[in-house]
């Protein structure tokens, strides 16, 4: 399954295209309690190639949620610069340069799975028989296919994530960001998707940023591990973890060189930690 | 199975009973003056009825329609027989239908006064009441929007109508009057002030309840407000906005009922049942008072009826 050319710490040939996707220099935001500022942010510095998969990895608090609110113009920075596809993310989202995937999948309830996959096709006006095409294509990719017409309380929670991550497929965005998608399912349904979703970050070519407090999960997913820490909410490593290759399957868990990555992240993290004591 | 099979057997024997009670009650012999013997064949009936209609709600049946019919049957009996007892205390007692008419004797009543139940009927519920329901109803929900899309509205208005939501229906309807006229306008109007707050306090209220995610979700679409409006806010608010037009229904029915016992043409519910009072005639009265509640709960359940479909997709009515 590997291809050999891949298999290197070289990036995928698809990052090689100028500008980083995601730039972020010095990137601070702070906030005023009750009990005085919080530092969700401190000097962040990342970039992110087109086409990699990049886990953020950290504690409660660490800002990883932050982060990707701020690349998402979700939340606004209060200091340092930000650029989403060589844009700001304000002009990023407003040209609808990404796809947002939720902790809960957010499915509207008076939907049905199709409509709700149509919704962001709806809002951007796009014809109503391409949106059947496309809602049609998405579920399948995500392996919904015969569930179109049921409504989302009618599927179990992982059939809802997956949903939810064909919306965020349809409009074709470039950029996945990814805040815990999985955090709520059991880890049987977990390691599923989470074979399903490198599957189709590998077809689809896509920049993933995916926000995940499971080492397993962020090793096996990424081929950029970005370690947190909290108070102030900073970068504390960033680990290349592309010499495992694009395609993986589960059992790759088991290998010598995973395990290494996770021990490097288990360490990270406990670094951050150590700071609290 | 023992309390279904006892509620088999006793439910028939319950009816034909009461049946038999209903004509001994109504012989010339017996009406105002049964015997000892009568008033323990209606305990006895009572009783029995008990057993027969706790049995009758226990009972669990496969198919689903007849479970349904069961279900149904629980109620319908119960109020049949509140009737039953109803009828055969005031006719058995002989009490005098000034105070208290027997059933019979509103239905009798009821049929024999169609044309003007119907005439009163038209001017209060099909005038007065829906056009106040509609135009009440119908303004707390734009003045809810506004509110929500002018925020100086919100602090200045939801007080506001908290001050008039909280003036009497007695107080204001003679100002109507004074202001509308006799016939059904003011009427509405008194309808439109009772219905219009529940709407707006309701609708505020479902317009705040989506999600934080969901939010996030129209923003990172870059949805604008009239979008996420229409697409996330408003059917978030759909079982807020039910709640409101069921309470209304029966708020609209009060509002133009009592308004009417303050200046009317000569035709009306509320003018009715002032003017035959009056008159000694309770048995109009109560054709009156059982014409509005049929009206009021056919009102309501239209209505309930409605949300189940419009809010098919709330955790109250999934299948």
């Amino acid at each position: 399954m590997v291809v050999p050319m891949r298999a290197s710490t070289e990036p995928a040939p698809r990052a090689v295209a100028g500008a980083p996707v995601v730039d972020i220099k010095g990137l601070s935001l702070t906030y005023e309690a009750a009990d005085g500022p919080v530092y969700a942010l401190s000097n962040v510095d990342l970039q992110i190639a087109e086409g990699e998969f990049v886990s953020f990895i950290g504690p409660s608090g660490c800002g990883k949620t932050t982060l990707l609110r701020v690349v998402a113009d979700l939340e606004q920075p209060s200091g340092g610069h930000i650029r989403v596809n060589g844009v700001s993310p304000n002009e990023a989202r407003l040209r609808r340069d990404y796809g947002f995937i939720f902790q809960a999948p957010a499915l509207y309830p008076w939907r049905t799975i199709r409509r709700n996959v149509e919704l962001p096709l709806e809002i951007f006006g796009i014809s109503k028989a391409e949106r059947r095409e496309r809602s049609a294509r998405q579920l399948e990719l995500v392996n919904l296919k015969g569930f179109e017409n049921k409504f989302p309380w009618q599927l179990s929670g992982g059939m809802q994530q997956r949903a939810s991550i064909a919306r965020a497929l349809s409009f074709d965005p470039k950029l996945l960001l990814m805040d815990e998608p999985f955090g709520a399912l059991d880890e049987i349904v977990r390691d599923h998707l989470n074979e399903q979703l490198l599957r189709l970050w590998d077809k689809t070519g896509k920049t993933v940023l995916f926000v995940t407090h499971s080492i397993p999960e962020a090793v096996f997913l990424s081929t950029k591990i970005v370690v947190m820490s909290p108070r102030p909410g900073r970068i504390i490593d960033i680990i290349d973890a592309s010499s495992l290759g694009r395609m993986r399957d589960l059992d790759i868990r088991e290998t010598p060189e995973f395990l290494q990555i996770a021990h490097r992240v288990r360490e990270g993290l406990r670094a951050g930690h150590s700071y609290d004591d | 199975m023992t309390a279904a099979r006892r509620a088999s057997v006793l439910t028939p024997l319950v009816l034909a009973g009461c049946l038999y009670v209903l004509m001994l009650v109504h012989r010339p012999g017996v009406a105002g003056a049964p015997g000892p013997l009568f008033w323990g064949l209606v305990v006895a009936l009572w009783l029995a009825s008990i057993v027969a209609l706790s049995g009758l709600s226990n009972l669990r049946l496969k198919s689903r329609p007849a479970d349904r019919l069961a279900s149904l049957a629980v109620p319908i009996l119960f109020g049949a027989f509140l009737f039953f007892l109803w009828e055969v205390i005031v006719v058995g007692a002989g009490v005098p239908s000034v105070l208290m008419p027997a059933p019979s004797a509103i239905a009798r009543r009821f049929a024999a006064s169609m044309p003007v139940l119907r005439d009163d009927f038209i001017q209060t519920f099909v005038k007065s009441v829906l056009t106040g329901y509609a135009m009440g109803c119908g303004a707390g929900f734009v003045v809810a929007i506004l509110a929500d899309r002018v925020p100086f509205l919100r602090r200045g208005l939801l007080p506001l109508g908290n001050f008039v939501s909280a003036l009497p229906v007695i107080g204001i309807a003679p100002i109507m009057v004074m202001w509308f006229g006799f016939d059904w306008p003011s009427k509405a109007a008194v309808v439109v002030v009772m219905t219009f707050f529940p709407m707006l306090v309701n609708t505020v209220a479902g317009l705040t309840a989506a999600g934080r995610i969901e939010r996030d979700l129209m923003q990172s679409y870059a949805a604008g407000y009239w979008t996420t409006l229409l697409k996330l806010r408003l059917p978030v608010a759909l079982p807020f906005i039910f709640n409101a037009l069921k309470i209304n229904s029966t708020l609209a029915l009060i509002g133009a009922i009592v308004a009417e016992f303050f200046g009317t043409p000569t035709v009306g519910m509320g003018f009715r049942i002032s003017i035959e009072v009056a008159r000694m005639s309770l048995d109009m009265v109560w054709a009156e008072i059982a014409l509005a509640a049929i009206a009021g709960s056919a009102f309501y359940g239209a209505v309930a009826l409605i949300e189940r479909g419009a809010t098919f997709w709330h955790p109250s009515y999934r299948t």
